[in-house]
Parts: C-alpha cells; structure tokens; sequence
C-alpha cells in the first residue's frame, strides 16, 4: 500500500518532457485518445527546440478544426482566427512585423477547403511563412464531413456511399504556385518531420508541409480502419520516401501508397524583398522601407 | 501625441472625398493598409499605395475582402495602425473578421464608401443603406463606433478620428462615406503635424508573469501587448477568460459579451458627437448624416423664409446613436424630418429614442442620387402642419 502511493506521487511530480512550449494549465487538449495532430505538434516542439529562433520571435497562427486548436496549446504568440482565414492573419502579423517568424498551423478544411484562395496566393506571393497543414482527408471538428483532400470512394458522412469528387493533390498545389518549400510526411514520421519543420523555420519564403494524419474518431471509424494508431502506423508503412518526386505524381488514392519527402527546396525573393527591392530600384532614395510597429 | 509632419500633406489641396481619406489616414499615422479593389472606393487605396512607399507603410492588395479584413487584425496585433477600404458587396464579405476584430479587440478603421445596393446594386452611384448593417452586421452581440462625413474635408479630419477612437476603445471603427461625397471634389484644408492630436495605443507597463492581455482597465478597455513582446499571448475569437483562454459556458459569455458592449456603451458620452444649430425655439428638429445633411441645406433655407423654425441635428458619430439628445428634443419638437438614401435606417433609431414624444417622418430615397431637396422640404411642410 505505502509502495503505491510513493509510485504515484512519483507519478505526479513528473514533468511533462514539452512543459515550457506548451500552455500547461489548458491541458488536458480536446484531441481523441490516438489522433494524428499530438505526434505532429511534439515534431514541431523538437524543431523549435532545434531552431536558433528566439521563441519570443515566433508567433503561431490558427484557423478553425481540430489543427486549428493547436494555437490555443502552444505557448507561444499564438492566435485562433477565423475558418480559413489564417493565411490572412498571418499575413497581416508578418507584414506589420517583419521581425516575426510566423507559423501558421492548421488543418486540410481549414487551410485548402474554405481557405484555399488564401494558400495559393500566399505562395504566389511568396509570402514569408511556415504553412503546416496537418490531412486527416475529412472535416473532423465538426463530425465528419467529406472534404477537397478526401481520397476517391472514402466514406464521410456528406459522402455516405463514398467519395465521388476528386481531391487535391497538395503539394503540387503550392509548387505549381510557387512555393519555396514542399514536403510530406505523415505523422509518425516524427524524426523526419521535425527535421523538415526545422528547414521550413529556416527559410525565407513560403514554406509548405502536409502532414498525413489519422482522425481515429471518424474517418477511421467511417472507414472501419481500425483505431487511430493502427492507421497511422498504416500511413507510415505505406509510405515511399521519394524526395526531389515529381509534384504531378503525388495525388492520394483511399489507402493507396502514399509518396513522402522533399520536392521543393528552392530560392525566389520574398513578398517583403520584392516590395523593398523593387521600390528602391525604381524609387531610389526617396523610398522609405517599412519601419515596423508603431510605438518600438 | 502629434502627428508625423513626414505623413502630414500640409496645405491647402483640391480633393476628392476619397483620396481625403487616404490622406487623413497617413497623417493618422496609418501604416497598414490591406484592400481588394472596389467602385467607388478604389481611390482611396490607390492614393495610399501611390504615397506609402516615401512615407513607409505597407500597403496589400489582397486576393479579397475576407483576407483583407483578417490581414488588418493581424498586423494590428503585430502593432501596426491598420486600415481597409470598400463598399457593398466587400463590406458584406467582411463582416465574419469584423466580428474578429470586435471580439480580439484589434484597434482598427474600415471605411465604406457606399453605393446603391443590395447586392451588385449600383457600383457608381451613392447610397446609405448600409447604415444598420454596419452596427449589427458581423452574427453575435458587439458594440462598434461609426462616422459619417459630408464633404472631403471632413473625410480627412473623420479618418483621423476614427483611429483615435479605435486605439482607445480597441473597437472596429468605421468611416461611413457614400460615392458621392467619395467622389466629389472639393478644397481640403491639411493642418501642419503639431496641429493633429493622436491617440496612442495603450500598452502594458506589466511583465509577462503580471500581465492578463483582456482584464480590463477602468474604462473597460484591456491594456495591450503586440506579438514578439514575450507576453507569449493568445488571442482567440472563441469566447474566452481575461488570459485570453477559451471556456466554454455562460459565465465566460456572460462576462465578456458584457463588457465588449459596456466598453461602448458606458463610455458612449465621450465617443458621440453631433453638431446641432437652432434647435433652441425649434418646432420641428432635421436629423441627418452624411451628404443627405448638405442636400437638406435648400429646403431647410426654403422653409425658415417661410417663418418654420426648423432645427438641425447632423450626426457626426452615428454609432453610438445620440438617443439622450434626441429623447430631449423629442419632448420639445413636434417632429423629426429624416432624410436618408434609404428605406429607413437611421430612423428606426430616431423613433426609438423619441420613445413617440415626437413624430418621426422619413424622407427615405432608394439610392442612385441623392435627394430633392423639394421632397425634404415637402417633409418640413408636413411635419409642421
């Protein structure tokens, strides 16, 4: 009897091994027992720990859905916006604020469905940010909807007979619009996606990483795919590493193999460095950049 | 604090109503401005993405209205002075982040230059009928501040106010023109820079371990930090506690909702302003905004020849809406005479507020063009019968 209790208050002293990155006092999160969206925001705490930007500098930037929440657990600057809109918003903190590294973290729904106009001209832009966009192929925060990454004949509860509407293929999405960053991986792939993570803090431009993750409560469910872990443990071993792949060659089939890696890692100027660059050629010295927040 | 004289265009100019905006909000001190192109408020970011780059402010032309409204938020948080421009239809696509605005308490001004609607309506040609949408526009309850200026010159001078009153009330502050006054040109007088009050944003003198980023001060209004001051904030449209986490209930609810309002409404006495001639032996009060208060002028002459002791009662802040001063004339007058290019906005406040001690007559006008003044001084005739 002694020797139990000694255990558990063992058992309560311990520290949570991400305590200083995550807000403490809001956990426990609201995310399913073996969803995809924890694994990928501990790559994310090993890449800022990696990372020599000061985490005072970064802020992070959220939409609506269950990725969206993200922002409301880590404990940096970090902002909850509206459906779709966290590109936007991102823009907004980036441009006001060029200092900033800004990070926005947030689902397949969120960032491609009701956003998707947003991403593309961002990376058209090429907009300095860290675009994280976590796929579980169906609106889960709302209860499972068929979304514009849901793989063909998947079965969502707006597709009860399976999915007839061809999905996105991400990556090459971003690239075709010139992002300087690509990547895939899935959720497990933890090592290589926070190295991943840690190259797209490091660059300048637009930077994109989808991450294939299992909503273990419906469309695993929906799917009668087993439980969250096995799927994402399927995703995993389903996976070919392929960096430098052809974007073409990239779209997700219902369970098919699922190609991951890098396939972009380029240079182009920055939205900023046109603007600067462009006004002082034409303007010269009358040209005045901007002088970052008000008030410093 | 003054204003910049770098920004500040000093002088005598001849402009039209929107490109007065534009210079009101550099001398503002503006230097954020994201905007989707739209008749009749193009202008105004055109004028600002002609004059930014010497003065050193950012503007984007964004891919709509929806991100122009959320990039705003963002770069107010980011600790920018942020501005967007539109009218109908951008206005109506704004409204989900206006809400976002209200409930991050995001110092902001949006101005509307308003046409004929609904829908694609009259994209050239004036309206007012977006006067109640734009106190109740975006879903849930939120108190927001409105202007309406009547000629450019007061263009210029309303959009400095609106960025005062949006960095010390942390609301969403509007600037509620029409095609008319946005395209009519006129002489506009720009004051030397220590001329022009501005209103600083108020930051918190606490540290990170002290600092709640939505407790209110004494008036309601929460201190500010800006993103990359170490407050490691977070800021959410979900409703949430005075840390700025969501919880879910009502007592949250409650509590927030409440004082959003309050913040306004309780501080209404030093936001409203009107300007107000001969309502003293008045028997018949004109309430007006906007360009219908200069089209009002004629009839107003026409009948004070004919011995009508009409008042005048021009807003200048529409929302909050003066119902005190109007509740007090009510019981003196024996009517109000309402010209708007509507089908009765502002008068359903009129009504309200003379709580039927006075009659209430709309001239109402479906947009297009603006009044006849016959018409306004047919509603005099009537209203003193």
């Amino acid at each position: 009897m002694k020797e139990i209790e000694v255990k558990e208050k063992e058992g309560i002293e311990e520290e949570h091994p991400m305590k200083h990155l995550l807000r403490m006092d809001r956990i426990p999160h609201i995310w399913c027992p073996t969803c995809g969206i924890g694994t990928v925001l501990t790559s994310f705490a090993t890449a800022l720990e990696k990372s020599e930007i000061p985490l005072d500098d970064i802020s992070v930037v959220s939409g609506i859905g269950c990725s969206g929440r993200i922002a409301g657990y880590i404990k940096l600057d970090s902002f909850h916006s509206t459906h779709g809109r966290a590109i936007p918003f991102a823009t907004g903190l980036k441009l006001g604020n060029p200092k900033l590294k800004v990070v926005v973290f947030s689902g397949d729904g969120d960032i491609v469905g009701i956003g998707g106009n947003h991403l593309i001209h961002a990376a058209r832009r090429n907009m300095d940010m860290v675009v994280l966009c976590i796929n579980n192929f169906i609106y889960a925060m709302t209860g499972g909807q068929v979304a514009a990454t849901t793989p063909l004949t998947a079965n969502t509860s707006t597709s009860p007979y399976g999915n007839y509407e061809n999905p996105f293929n991400l990556p090459h999405l971003v690239a075709s619009c010139g992002a300087v960053y690509v990547a895939r991986w899935t959720a497990l792939h933890v090592r290589r996606l926070a190295k991943s993570m840690g190259e797209a803090l490091k660059k300048r431009g637009f930077s994109f990483i989808e991450i294939i993750a299992p909503c273990s409560t419906i469309y695993a469910r929906r799917n009668r795919l087993g439980d969250g872990l096995s799927l994402m443990k399927f995703y995993h071993d389903n996976s070919i590493i392929k960096h430098g792949a052809d974007t073409r060659e990239l779209d997700i089939g219902f369970q098919s193999k699922i190609i991951v890696g890098k396939f972009v890692d380029i240079e182009r100027p920055t939205f900023l460095d046109s603007l600067n660059e462009w006004n002082r050629k034409v303007l010269g010295e009358k040209f005045r950049e901007y002088g970052g927040p008000i008030d410093d | 604090m003054k204003a910049n004289p770098k920004n500040v265009l000093t002088g005598q100019h001849y402009l039209d109503g929107d490109h007065a905006c534009a210079e009101g909000a550099l001398s503002a001190g503006c230097n954020f401005v994201a905007g989707y192109p739209i008749t009749p408020s193009t202008e105004v970011v055109e004028r600002i993405s002609e004059r930014f780059p010497f003065v050193g402010g950012i503007f984007i032309q964004m891919e709509d209205e929806m991100a122009s409204m959320a990039s705003v938020i963002g770069a107010a948080w980011a600790g920018a002075k942020a501005m967007t421009v539109t009218s109908g239809p951008g206005f109506s696509l704004m409204m989900e982040n206006i809400g976002l605005a209200a409930m991050m308490e995001a110092p902001c001004v949006i101005i509307n230059v308003q046409r004929g609607g609904p829908s694609t309506g009259l994209p050239t040609l004036p309206g007012q009928a977006d006067m109640m949408q734009v106190r109740w526009g975006s879903h849930g309850d939120y108190e927001i501040i409105a202007l309406s200026p009547n000629s450019p010159q007061e263009c210029f001078e309303f959009t400095i106010k609106a960025f005062n009153l949006s960095e010390k009330y942390r609301v969403p502050v509007f600037v509620m023109t029409d095609e008319c006054v946005g395209h009519m040109t006129e002489k506009v007088i720009i004051p030397p820079a220590e001329k022009i009050e501005l209103k600083l944003r108020r930051y918190t003198k606490l540290s990170p371990e002290e600092y709640l980023p939505f407790k209110p001060e004494k008036d309601l209004v929460p201190d500010m930090v800006k993103a990359g001051d170490g407050y490691r904030i977070h800021v959410t449209g979900l409703t949430h506690d005075e840390k700025g986490y969501p919880v879910m209930n009502w007592q949250t609810q409650e509590k927030l909702v409440r004082r959003l309002v309050e913040k306004i409404r309780l501080n209404k006495d030093k936001i409203i302003e009107y300007e107000e001639e001969e309502t003293e032996e008045a028997e018949v009060v004109l309430l007006s905004y906007g360009i219908s208060s200069r089209v009002s002028i004629p009839a107003i002459q026409k009948a004070r020849k004919e011995g009508i002791k009409i008042g005048v009662l021009r807003l200048v802040v529409v929302w909050p809406f003066p119902e005190k001063r109007v509740y007090e004339l009510a019981k003196k007058v024996k009517a109000f005479v309402v010209p708007e290019m509507n089908y009765g906005q502002m008068v359903l406040e009129v009504e309200r507020a003379a709580k039927g001690k006075a009659k209430t007559i709309l001239v109402p006008h479906g947009g297009g063009w603006v009044h006849n003044p016959e018409d306004i001084y047919k509603a005099i005739k009537e209203a003193v019968k």
